[in-house]
């Protein structure tokens, strides 16, 4: 009746969104009095054994070279297998990309009450309940799982990773792993930038901005934080920015640390997308502009004016 | 050709979020309903895009719901699409509704079956992967891009941090993200024919609900925004780094 946690990866390395759900896993097997275990399809570069720190006793790997790329089918009946060989009775797994391509269908195979998009342990005093974020950010939902197996998959940034001390012990799952259905036949992924759903801060850009040339100011600001960049719907519509950057209800929800939102009004279909953050600074040179309202931060001025002073601050207090 | 396309209905992107009976139901009260953006913009009008093409293709609309959904489906016919299949039964468990989808899809053998990315009232994503599953069908997530040739699909999906491109055989399960399609409006033609296409209603299959909602909540609301004078903006930094401690 363990906890097992999956462990996502790509190019070799695993995603730091695995390290919150390990800390996750581990929190709901000591709430639930059992052991949590990792689950590993396919094989990486990093050091196993001591993933023990974020409170794993075993983990358990199917090395098979195949599972390095994600065919959502053939992933999804391994991991169900695995729940199956382990006993798990809980399944945990990040709500990112590979979450979505795969928890539903291994709710579909181990007849598993699904809670998609997770944000905080479950409450277990009556039953088995889950909180997740509904109608885009706006609301949260309490949704009891009521069948034997369950699988719970969390919101990016919305558990804290905790490393301790600890060694985990690895072995080897025999599983056979179904030929791949689907064909990659290229991946294109954006290097040397921070992922937007797993930014610790994220700095955004509205039509305020005026255009797409002005976004050097931006970067620069994005750059001294270590931070993502984002945009409002309009300026993705207008081309200015690809449309991965745009949050709002129907772009990325996001719940980094700190949003900074640059020459963007507000309008409710953004802060749907921005609302979980924990610290919102607004710099707008309208007073009346909605975004006010649902920020810690704001100042009102000109964003030409004011976003290089801030760099410019942030980069003394880095060298301080 | 036979594309099956998954139809939600979800409160107007602008609609007050409230909830009533002691935070069990949504407040219905003053919302509009729509299509579920994702499933009218990118899955139901890539599908048209596609029957623009090559005219034998059939597309099917599956909607689960009440009666009361029955104007977000005309809407959605009013697009395009042959003809819709009702399932009579409401619920919130994604495993509930794409299980009911799955048996009228069993039947009906579609070579395709589209849904939206997530529906954004529950944001689960979930559907067309447990429809996948129930049917072992290959599921590709989040596609941005979607191409036909034979029975070959040619899709790009988002992965985390990038994007990837595959290639597929039929039959097999998408949810589509934006960039699949170009959003479009219904014209008056197409909403006159809609009024005829049949729409057809069938009875729930017997299947048990995995999880179930017990109550819904409200963000704690923002203590009120802290604002700087824009000239000075290292009182902000300093309030971000010793009070925030976000930098």
């Amino acid at each position: 009746m363990s906890v097992l946690i999956l462990i996502d990866h790509a190019e070799g390395q695993i995603k730091k969104a695995s390290f919150e759900v390990l800390s996750y896993g581990a929190a709901v097997a000591q709430q639930l009095g059992t052991n949590a275990e990792g689950l590993l399809l396919g094989t990486v570069q990093d050091d196993l054994p001591a993933l023990g720190k974020y409170g794993i006793t075993k983990l358990n790997q199917v090395s098979n070279e195949a599972l390095n790329a994600v065919d959502a089918l053939v992933y999804a009946k391994a991991i169900a297998e695995a729940v199956t060989l382990t006993g798990a009775t809980v399944l945990v797994l990040s709500h990112n990309q590979t979450g979505k391509a795969v928890a539903a269908i291994t709710a579909a195979k181990l007849t598993a009450g699904l809670v998609a998009g997770a944000v905080d342990l479950p409450d277990t005093t009556n039953g088995f309940v889950v909180k997740k974020a509904v109608f885009s950010g706006k609301a949260f939902a309490n949704v009891a799982i009521t069948s034997a197996i369950k699988i719970i998959s969390l919101n990016p940034n919305s558990y804290k990773t905790m490393a301790g001390e600890g060694i985990a012990g690895v072995s080897q799952l025999n599983i056979t792993v179904a030929a791949a259905a689907i064909k990659v036949t290229s991946v294109n992924r954006v290097k040397g930038e921070v992922p937007l759903t797993e930014a610790e801060i994220v700095v955004s850009g509205g039509r305020g901005l005026k255009g797409p040339e002005n976004w050097g100011m931006v970067e620069d600001l994005a750059h001294v934080l270590h931070a993502a960049t984002a945009c409002s719907r309009p300026v993705a519509d207008s081309g200015w920015r690809p449309h991965h950057e745009h949050v709002g209800q129907t772009g990325v929800q996001v719940a980094p640390n700190l949003y900074i939102a640059i020459g963007i009004s507000g309008a409710i279909q953004h802060l749907a997308g921005v609302n979980r953050s924990k610290h919102i600074v607004v710099i707008n040179k309208d007073p009346e502009a909605p975004f006010f309202k649902a920020a810690d931060y704001g100042i009102v001025g000109d964003a030409f004016d004011v976003v290089p002073k801030l760099t410019e601050e942030i980069k003394k207090l880095k060298n301080s | 050709m036979k594309i099956l396309v998954c139809i939600s209905k979800t409160p107007d992107t602008t609609s007050k979020i409230a909830f009533k009976d002691n935070s069990t139901k949504f407040e219905e009260n003053g919302v509009q309903w729509i299509i579920n953006p994702y499933d009218e913009w990118y899955a139901l009008v890539r599908a048209i895009e596609l029957k623009e093409k090559d005219a034998s293709i059939v597309i099917h609309l599956i909607t689960v719901g009440g009666a009361d959904i029955e104007p977000i489906i005309r809407k959605a016919l009013a697009l395009g699409g042959d003809e819709a299949i009702r399932v009579n039964t409401t619920g919130d468990d994604s495993f509930y509704i794409a299980a009911q989808i799955a048996e009228v899809a069993k039947q009906g053998g579609y070579n395709l079956i589209f849904t939206g990315k997530e529906t954004i009232d529950y944001n689960s994503s979930s559907v067309g992967g447990i429809v996948a599953g129930l049917l072992d069908v290959p599921f590709v997530s989040l596609a941005t891009k979607f191409d036909l040739a034979g029975s070959t699909a040619t899709i790009t999906r988002e992965i985390d941090g990038g994007e990837e491109t595959a290639e597929v055989q039929l039959p097999v399960v998408v949810s589509c993200a934006k960039g699949v399609a170009e959003q479009r409006i219904p014209n008056m033609r197409g909403i006159m024919g809609a009024r005829t296409k049949p729409l057809k209603v069938v009875e729930p299959a017997a299947i048990e609900p995995l999880t179930h909602i017990n109550s819904y909540g409200l963000p704690p609301a923002k203590a009120g925004v802290k604002l700087v004078a824009a000239d000075n903006v290292a009182e902000l930094v300093r309030l971000l780094h010793e009070e925030a401690k976000a930098i």
